[in-house]
C-alpha cells in the first residue's frame, strides 16, 4: 500500500521510499525512513494536497509524492 | 520522574582572550526552527540585507555585541537547510558559506546551529552532518520552553557530552541563554587551534560523499543560477539512490540512538493546541472559509486602509512643492524640484503604507505558521497554472499593488517558481489602473445597464479583472513550459506548530523590506522619475503658460502647460508613435499619456488633462471637464477620436501593459538582473499592443465603434 491511499487516521510504518530524484532525497532527510510510524492525517479541501505526521511533526505532500511512500498499517 | 537536569546557567565571567579580529559566525538550521528570531536577538537593529552575487537568495547579516572586551562578530543568517545534501539554491548557498566555500565570505569560525527542541531528531541531522565538516560548532536549543511544557525532557548536559559539542538552550524572545551562547561561541572559537574532525562513532566517512555529492558547484564551474536552471550535478547524483540511503539511514539510527539516551520522556510529542487549530483551519469548508476572510481582511488593508496615509504624504510632498514654488524664482532649476525631484521622492515614499501593512501581515501569517496552512489549500488551484501553494498571497496582494506583493513572492523557496509568480504579478489589476477604467467608464459607458439591472460599466471592470487573470494563467503555464522549464521542485513543505507570533520579529521584517525598498528600488524610482519630467520639461517652450498648481505625486506634468507639453520630447515621441499605435484607435495626445504612464498608470489622467487643455483643479479622475474634452476631441478630419471602441481599447493596453516603472524597479531588486524587468516590460509591451490591436480592429470588423 501506498501512502496516497492509506485511509486517514491509519497507523503505519514506512515500508520504503522508492528512491529517485529529489523528493525521496528530501523525504528521508526529514526523517521518513523505512521502519518510521506515519499517518496520513487529511487532506486538502480540492482532495489534494495531503497531510501527514511523522515524527512528531506534519508534513504536506502532494499525492503524487505521497505514491512514492510504500506503507504497512499497523496490525496492533 | 526525572528533574529537568539543565537550566539556563547566567553569563560567567570570560576567561578567553580576547579576539583580535571581528569573528565570523553562522547560523543555520532547519527553516522554522526558530533561527530568525535567534538571530533577531543576537544582532539586533545591527543588520544588513543584501543578495548573494547573481542570484535571488537574500545575504542577511549582523553585528553580534558578544562580550564587552571582544570586537563585535560577523554574524550570517543562512537561508533554512534541512541537510547538506542541497537541491535547492538556498541550500546550495547556505552549503557553500557552510563549508568555506563561497568566494565572498570567509569560512566561519563558529557555526551556531540552531535546533528546535521539539523536534530533535530531525534537527540534529543537520547538525551531526555539520560536526563532521571539522567547523567548531555550537548547538543552540531553541523551543526550549516548548518542549518544557510538552513535557519533553532534554538532559542537556548528556545530549552535549555524547554530541561532543556544546549544547546552550535558549529562548529568543525573552532572550534567555543568549549570554550562555555567548560564552561557548568564544570558547568554542578560542579553542580553534586543537579543533579536530568529529567523527561521529558508527560513521565512516561520510562527509567525502557530502562534499562531493553537488561537486562544488557553487561557483566553480557555472553561475549558481544556471546550475539550478539546468539541471545540476546534484539531480544526477541523487538519482542514484544507492549511494546516499543506506548512510542516510545509519545517520538517522544513531541520532535517534543519542536522543533515546539525553530524553527522558517520549511522552506526548504532538502539539495538541496545533491539532485543534488545524481541525478547524484546514477543515474542508470552514478552512476556505477563514481563508477566504483573512484575504478579504490583507486585502481591504492595503486596498483601502492603506489610502489614509497615502493621502497624507501625497499632501505633504504637494504642498512642499507648492511652498517650492511660491518662494523660488521661476525657472528651469525651480521647475526640477517642484515637478522632477519633489514628485519623484513623494512617488517613492508612497509605498510605504502599503509595503509596511502587506509585511506586517506576511509575517504575521508566516510566523503563526498560517502561511503554510493557505500554501496547503490552495496548492491544487496554483497547481493548474504549475505554480506553488505559496504564490497564492503575494498574487493576490498584487491586486492593491504589484510592488508589494512582488516582494512578497520571497516565501517561494524555489526560484524558478519565483520568477513565474513574479512575471505574472504585473496582471492583477492593481488600483492604479481603476482611475483609468473609471474615466473611460465615466466617459463613454456609464448609462447603460446589462441585463436589465447590473451596470455595463461594473461589468466592464470586472472583465478588465479576469481578462489580467486569464492572461496571467495562460503566461504562466507558458513560461514554467519554456524558460522556466524544469522538474517542479517536491512540495514536501512542513507544517510547523502554530506559535505566536513575536512582535519584535514582525517589526524587524517590516523594517528591513522597507530599508531594502528604500536603497535598492527607491533611487531607481527617483532616477526615472526625473528622467520622465526632462521628456516632458524639455525642450523649453518659448511660450510658457501660465505656471498652474503643483499638482499631486505621480503628476509630474501636471504643471506644464498644453503647449510645453506637445512640444517637448515626450509630445514629439507621441507623435511619432502616431502611426504605430493608429491601428489601435489612438491619436498622438493618446500617445503621449500612454508615453508618460510608463511612470506610472495613474498618470495618464493628469498628462491628458494637459494636453486638452483642462483646467489644472479639474483633472481629477472623472471630472466632468476632462470628461467633456474627451468625448468632443476631434481628428483633423472631424471625427471623433475617442468611442466606446477606443476606451475599451486603451483598458486593455492598461491591463496587459507594465506601465510602471516602480514595478520593473522592484523586479529588477528581486531577481537581482535586468535580465528578468527587460524581459517583462518587452513582452507585456507586446501582449498589450497585439490585445489592443486585436480588439480595435476585430471591433471594427464587428461594426462597433
Amino acid at each position: 500500500m501506498t501512502l496516497d491511499t492509506t485511509p486517514y487516521g491509519a497507523l503505519a510504518r514506512v515500508v520504503s521510499v522508492a528512491g529517485k530524484g529529489a523528493v525521496a532525497l528530501r523525504l528521508m532527510q526529514m526523517g521518513v525512513l523505512p521502519g518510521v510510524p506515519i499517518s496520513v492525517v487529511k487532506s486538502a479541501p480540492l482532495g489534494d494536497p495531503i497531510q501527514v505526521r511523522v515524527r512528531g511533526y506534519d508534513l504536506a505532500l502532494r499525492r503524487i509524492e505521497a505514491q512514492t511512500i510504500t506503507v504497512a498499517i499497523d496490525s496492533d | 520522574m526525572t528533574p529537568i537536569v539543565h537550566q539556563f546557567h547566567s553569563p560567567t565571567t570570560l576567561q578567553t582572550a580576547p579576539f583580535e579580529e571581528f569573528l565570523t559566525i553562522a547560523v543555520a538550521g532547519n527553516p522554522n526552527a526558530g533561527k530568525t528570531s535567534l538571530f533577531n536577538a543576537l544582532t539586533g537593529l545591527r543588520q544588513k540585507v543584501a543578495n548573494y552575487p547573481g542570484v535571488t537568495v537574500e545575504r542577511k547579516e549582523g553585528l553580534w555585541l558578544l562580550s564587552s572586551n571582544n570586537p563585535p562578530a560577523r554574524v550570517i543568517d543562512l537561508p533554512g537547510l534541512y541537510s547538506l545534501e542541497a537541491t535547492s539554491l538556498d541550500e546550495q548557498i547556505a552549503r557553500a558559506v557552510l563549508l568555506g566555500n563561497d568566494p565572498d565570505t570567509s569560512p566561519p569560525d563558529v557555526i551556531v546551529v540552531v535546533v528546535d527542541a521539539t523536534s530533535l531528531v530531525r534537527n540534529l541531522y543537520l547538525a551531526t552532518q555539520l560536526m563532521e565538516t571539522g567547523c567548531p560548532l555550537v548547538i543552540a536549543l531553541t523551543m526550549f520552553d516548548l518542549a518544557e511544557r510538552g513535557r519533553l525532557q532534554i538532559n542537556v548536559e548528556k545530549l552535549s557530552s555524547v554530541l561532543g559539542v556544546p549544547v546552550i538552550p535558549v529562548v529568543a524572545r525573552q532572550r534567555r541563554g543568549i549570554g550562555s551562547l555567548a560564552e561557548a561561541v568564544l570558547k568554542t572559537a578560542a579553542a580553534k587551534s586543537d579543533r579536530k574532525r568529529i567523527a561521529l562513532p558508527t560513521l565512516k566517512h561520510w562527509q567525502t560523499y557530502a562534499l562531493s555529492a553537488q561537486g562544488e558547484i557553487l561557483r566553480s564551474k557555472t553561475d549558481p543560477h544556471e546550475a539550478t536552471m539546468h539541471g545540476s550535478e546534484s539531480e544526477r547524483r541523487i538519482t542514484n539512490p544507492s549511494d546516499w540511503q543506506a548512510q542516510l539511514i545509519e545517520r538517522y539510527g544513531w541520532i535517534e540512538k543519542v536522543v533515546s539516551e539525553a530524553v527522558d520522556s517520549e511522552a506526548e510529542r504532538r502539539h495538541q493546541a496545533t491539532e485543534r487549530i488545524d481541525a478547524i483551519v484546514t477543515h474542508k469548508i470552514v478552512g476556505p472559509i477563514i481563508l477566504l476572510l483573512v484575504m478579504v481582511l490583507v486585502f481591504q488593508t492595503i486596498f483601502s486602509w492603506a489610502n489614509l496615509p497615502m493621502n497624507m504624504i501625497d499632501s505633504l510632498f504637494t504642498a512642499v512643492a507648492n511652498l517650492v514654488r511660491a518662494n523660488f524664482p521661476a525657472g528651469v532649476l525651480t521647475d526640477l524640484i517642484v515637478s522632477g525631484i519633489i514628485p519623484g521622492v513623494g512617488g517613492v515614499l508612497i509605498f510605504l503604507p502599503q509595503i509596511l501593512l502587506l509585511f506586517f501581515f506576511i509575517t504575521t501569517l508566516e510566523d503563526s505558521g498560517y502561511l503554510a496552512r493557505a500554501a496547503f489549500l490552495m496548492d491544487r488551484l496554483m497547481r493548474g497554472v504549475g505554480l506553488h501553494g505559496k504564490a497564492f498571497v503575494p498574487l493576490l496582494s498584487s491586486f492593491a499593488c504589484a510592488v508589494p506583493g512582488i516582494m512578497a513572492t520571497r516565501t517561494i523557496e524555489n526560484p524558478k517558481d519565483r520568477v513565474a509568480t513574479i512575471m505574472i504579478a504585473p496582471f492583477m489589476s492593481c488600483s492604479a489602473r481603476l482611475p483609468v477604467y473609471t474615466l473611460m467608464i465615466a466617459g463613454f459607458f456609464s448609462s447603460r445597464k446589462v441585463l436589465g439591472f447590473i451596470s455595463l460599466g461594473a461589468s466592464i471592470i470586472l472583465a478588465m479583472y479576469l481578462l489580467g487573470i486569464a492572461v496571467a494563467v495562460v503566461v504562466a503555464w507558458l513560461l514554467k513550459h519554456t524558460l522556466l522549464k524544469g522538474p517542479s521542485p517536491p512540495f514536501v513543505m512542513e507544517l510547523p506548530p502554530y506559535r505566536m507570533p513575536n512582535l519584535g520579529d514582525v517589526a524587524h521584517s517590516m523594517l528591513t523590506r522597507v530599508g531594502v525598498f528604500l536603497k535598492r528600488a527607491g533611487t531607481l524610482i527617483l532616477a526615472i522619475s526625473i528622467l520622465l519630467w526632462a521628456l516632458v520639461a524639455f525642450p523649453r517652450s518659448t511660450s510658457p503658460g501660465a505656471a498652474a498648481n503643483a499638482g499631486t505625486i505621480q503628476e509630474t506634468v501636471s504643471n506644464t502647460s498644453a503647449t510645453q507639453v506637445e512640444n517637448s520630447y515626450a509630445g514629439q515621441a507621441g507623435r511619432m508613435i502616431e502611426p504605430l499605435i493608429r491601428p489601435l484607435g489612438f491619436d498622438w495626445k493618446i500617445g503621449i499619456g500612454l508615453i508618460s504612464s510608463f511612470a506610472a498608470r495613474e498618470t495618464v489622467i493628469s498628462t491628458l488633462g494637459i494636453v486638452y487643455n483642462v483646467g489644472a483643479n479639474s483633472r481629477e479622475e472623472g471630472s466632468t471637464s476632462l470628461i467633456e474634452a474627451i468625448r468632443s476631441a476631434k481628428r483633423p478630419d472631424g471625427s471623433l477620436v475617442w468611442t466606446p471602441l477606443v476606451a475599451v481599447s486603451l483598458m486593455v493596453f492598461f491591463v496587459l501593459a507594465c506601465q510602471c516603472m516602480s514595478t520593473v524597479a522592484v523586479v529588477r531588486r528581486e531577481t537581482n538582473s535586468w535580465r528578468w524587468p527587460l524581459f517583462m516590460v518587452c513582452y507585456m509591451l507586446i501582449l498589450a499592443y497585439v490585445s489592443s490591436f486585436i480588439t480595435f480592429q476585430g471591433g471594427r470588423i464587428l461594426g462597433l465603434s
